[in-house]
């Protein structure tokens, strides 16, 4: 049983700037499992990231099949570079991957982020990468509450028990 | 393992207040846990609460709880502030949750 004199987290500001399908999943695992146990959740996308909540790209995210030592075949035989760099592979693999994770009711990431913003959850474009990737806010998923600055989602990340959190 | 008095019955219960037993559960003892939760039980608590126990088994998630088809997921979290699944299933008489979705 854990201490409970430690001060509990109450609140997680999650960063994610990447789009590769476990960078993503993770921040949205985090974000969502700190909404079910009861505690405030806000997440931030920038840079790459911003692919998880762009409405064209949020569902068709990848995982690398190149320069990704954790990538294994089927059996668990390694993943030959040179396989993962044929085109449609990483598609193919990605697929792959999303479904097996549909099977434990891991859910797609619009469906995601409709379960997190139902429970109180908050989430945030980058103003600097939306600027730089020239998006505008009619390209970025509804769930998007507001594109903001660092300095800005700072400002929401504090409190006690707050923790900050970077994907 | 701690013993504990709900609504007059002599209960098992985990450190966190969880039934060891499911078998041993009525809708008096539902109440009680709930009043302690803060939650005045509805008629649409107990729907949500006898999915619950008949799902019990098979590794229950909000997302299922949303496919329901009895409450959304957002509706859920009004039902069951601060933590709906956990919450809800101490409410039902079932063991904690170890889902992360």
């Amino acid at each position: 049983m854990a201490e409970k004199k430690d001060t509990q987290v109450k609140k997680v500001a999650i960063i994610c700037a990447k789009a590769s399908l476990e960078d993503v999943y993770a921040a949205l695992v985090m974000a969502n499992g700190a909404v079910m146990e009861g505690m405030e959740a806000k997440v931030f996308f920038t840079f790459f990231g911003l692919d998880a909540i762009t409405k064209k790209h949020m569902n068709k995210l990848h995982t690398a099949t190149v320069g990704n030592p954790g990538m294994r075949m089927p059996g668990g035989l390694p993943f030959p570079t040179l396989l993962g760099a044929i085109p449609g592979v990483e598609a193919g693999v990605s697929s792959m991957m999303r479904k097996q994770m549909d099977q434990l009711d891991i859910p797609p990431v619009d469906e995601f982020l409709d379960m997190i913003t139902a429970g109180g959850g908050e989430i945030f474009a980058c103003k600097l990468a939306v600027d730089m990737f020239k998006l505008k806010k009619e390209d970025l998923s509804d769930h998007v509450i507001d594109i903001i600055t660092i300095g800005e989602f700072y400002a929401m990340a504090g409190g006690e028990g707050s923790q900050i959190i970077f994907t | 393992m701690a013993q504990k008095t709900i609504a007059g019955v002599n209960l098992e219960v985990t450190e966190d207040g969880y039934l060891e037993d499911p078998t041993k559960w009525n809708e008096e003892i539902a109440k009680e846990i709930a009043k302690e939760e803060g939650i005045e039980l509805t008629d649409k608590h107990f729907e949500v609460i006898k999915f619950i126990r008949e799902n019990a088994e098979s590794g229950l998630t909000i997302r299922k709880v949303g496919k329901s088809g009895i409450v959304d997921i957002k509706g859920f979290y009004e039902l069951f502030p601060g933590g709906p699944l956990k919450i809800s299933s101490k409410i039902a008489g079932i063991k904690k949750p170890t889902s992360c979705v």
